[in-house]
């Protein structure tokens, strides 16, 4: 156990540690290019000032923001959280600051740290995204725009545009229109829809300049001393390791049938081999979710595993990785 | 003294059983020396590959900055499910990855007030480091402690070492009065003169005292009780509906805004729900997601 009153001067060096190989980690994700791959997942780490205080959130690819609404919005009542066997459950109601207070606060705090802000938005109508997206334009610190369409469609009786080609691509036209030309647009695709190819191409046709996914699976949890659900909201959204195995599906399937358009992947990401599972399967970029919730530090954690596995693995640059999975077996 | 929390490599130095509940002791460097009392620390739970993916909170009962250990903090939890049973069994130098101190702390008064604490259960845990600061200020210090029954009781005898007087009610009478914390309190707030409260246990336990001081005109500080998954502000999880300095009640974080908030703050009537006038509550049902 090592003890900070012991002061004794070290007169044998400990060993240097040997030179390591080092991986190139820069990505690109349409127009822009990050520095490192890893991000944080929308909805886990706020707008990055709460993880600020256990890590410079400026190491990171970038900080994709919880997702931003028009007006603030209070969320639903508690319990909003179940955990379950390797995941949780949330039903958290998209609370939120609105996006006045979003561009006053929190852009221009990610900006001076030095933080790259990808910028999820969530809106309830076509309308709603379109005005979120022409807020944003001009707004200075937005690296790219997250489109976060597993949202009701209030005037689709509540039917969730990612689960919908056509509304998902309205929306995904709508903001790509308002945005400015170098800060790609990326559509956050559910896992619970048959077929997520088919509105992959949808929004890529749309215009999204790349593919977030994989978005919370839909799940429920009963409580079995009150025999009612744990949820005030009743459902709620899987996430956690549990699920990684349907990101890696839906990432592949995706990235064979559209191998130009870069992904952000996520979904049980807790250490950097997940992190490198999702790249083989195509992600060009990996976002860290539910593991900061058990352990503040892990996006950056993650970088370094997922560098050491690179480096194992004799990549000399990440892009190598991205896809490697789909290669001709030799 | 240093601010903000840490995340540190901690381990387990001990743990023992008291009444109903254990004590665990970490060696947790850092983080006791930043910690007043009112903060709580979460800890992660289940070792490496556990299918336990959140964090444990616990309030801190006590800590030491000094000793060979670097700094230990010390817990006291019910086994409640799979988290606090690891915890329970874990072996002496168990490692365990803790972060904190979090929260904001009691307030501490600037005059030497007569001060009333009051605990439920376990609950009772950082109203002791609270009592010996507000001691070191020159108040006065009365202790109010309830419980289910006497197992549930904790720190009877050591409220006595710290206290002016020492009230305890139990549910089923088996130590101290038969009753709740409030049957007894407004009498000791009577006999104490009582200035201010403060208070640590059950959400309904809580309310209740809120009332029994606000009937009193005397601040009521309490530090709450909601399930969270992060501890650090992240998650949104562990809101509740508390009324602003400018009157607008909002959905604020338990683990940043509290887990210390002023009773006549919260709206306990309105906990479980979003009440209609929150801000950015939704105008009618608010549709599934």
């Amino acid at each position: 156990m090592s003890d900070p009153d012991d002061i004794t001067v070290r007169t044998v060096q400990p060993p240097r540690p040997p030179q390591r190989a080092r991986c190139d980690l820069t990505t690109h994700l349409g127009a822009i290019e990050l520095p490192n791959p890893v991000l944080t997942a929308s909805g886990c780490a706020a707008a990055g000032r709460e993880l600020d205080r256990f890590f410079d959130v400026a190491e990171l690819g970038a900080v994709v923001t919880k997702s931003i609404m028009l007006k603030a919005r209070s969320g639903r009542p508690t319990p909003r959280m179940a955990e379950t066997a390797s995941g949780m459950l949330n039903s958290i109601g998209l609370q939120g600051p609105g996006i006045d207070a979003f561009l006053e606060h929190d852009l221009p705090y990610l900006r001076e740290r030095g933080a790259r802000a990808v910028v999820s938005i969530a809106g309830g109508s076509v309308a709603e995204y379109t005005e979120l997206a022409r807020r944003l334009r001009g707004a200075a610190g937005v690296s790219a725009i997250e489109v976060n369409i597993s949202c009701p469609n209030v005037s689709n009786r509540g039917l969730v545009f990612a689960r919908d080609p056509a509304a998902a691509a309205a929306v995904v036209t709508a903001v790509r229109r308002q945005s400015a030309p170098s800060v790609p647009v990326f559509a956050k695709l559910s896992p619970d829809v048959t077929d997520i190819v088919s509105i992959a191409h949808s929004c890529v046709a749309a215009g999204a300049d790349g593919l977030s996914m994989i978005n919370t699976l839909l799940g429920m949890a009963l409580d079995l001393d009150t025999m009612r659900p744990v949820l005030a909201g009743v459902t709620g959204g899987l996430s956690g390791p549990a699920i990684k195995p349907v990101a890696v599906r839906c990432i592949w399937a995706v990235h064979a049938a559209l191998p130009d358009v870069p992904i952000i992947g996520m979904g049980g990401v807790r250490s950097g081999l997940d992190a490198l599972e999702l790249v083989l399967a195509g992600a060009s970029a990996v976002s860290v979710g539910t593991a900061i919730f058990g352990d503040p530090g892990a996006p950056l954690r993650i970088r370094h595993e997922l560098e050491t596995a690179l480096v194992d693995r004799g990549f000399a640059r990440f892009s190598d990785a991205v896809g490697y999975g789909h290669r001709e077996q030799t | 003294m240093a601010e903000g929390p840490l995340q540190v490599r901690g381990e387990v130095l001990a743990t023992r059983r008291v009444g109903a509940y254990r004590h665990l002791t970490l060696v947790a460097p850092g983080i006791a020396a930043r910690t007043r009392p009112g903060h709580f620390v979460a800890l992660a739970v289940g070792g490496p590959d556990t299918a336990l993916t959140l964090r444990r909170a616990f309030s801190i009962y006590q800590v030491s900055t000094q000793g060979v250990f670097g700094g230990t903090v010390e817990l006291i939890f019910a086994v409640q499910g799979a988290g606090t049973a690891w915890l329970a069994a874990a072996a002496s130098r168990t490692p365990v990855d803790v972060v904190g101190p979090l929260g904001k702390p009691f307030a501490l008064p600037r005059d030497r007030v007569s001060a009333t604490l009051v605990g439920g259960g376990y609950g009772s845990a950082p109203l002791f480091g609270l009592a010996r600061s507000l001691r070191s200020r020159g108040c006065r210090v009365d202790v109010v402690l309830g419980a289910a029954s006497a197992d549930r009781l904790f720190g009877a005898l050591e409220a006595k070492r710290v206290a002016t007087t020492v009230e305890v009610t139990t549910d089923d009478g088996s130590a101290g009065t038969r009753g709740w914390v409030t049957d007894v309190l407004p009498a000791v707030m009577e006999r104490a003169g009582t200035e201010v409260v403060y208070a640590c246990g059950p959400m309904g336990m809580l309310r209740s005292i809120s009332e029994v001081a606000a009937a009193a005109g005397v601040p009521a500080q309490c530090a709450v009780e909601e399930s969270m998954a992060c501890g650090i502000g992240v998650c949104m999880t562990c809101v509740l509906p508390v009324v602003g300095e400018d009157g607008l009640t909002r959905m604020v974080r338990s683990c940043v805004e509290g887990p210390v908030f002023l009773g006549d703050r919260v709206r306990w009537d309105a906990l479980g729900t979003v009440p209609a006038d929150a801000v950015g509550a939704p105008p009618m049902s608010d549709p599934d997601e």
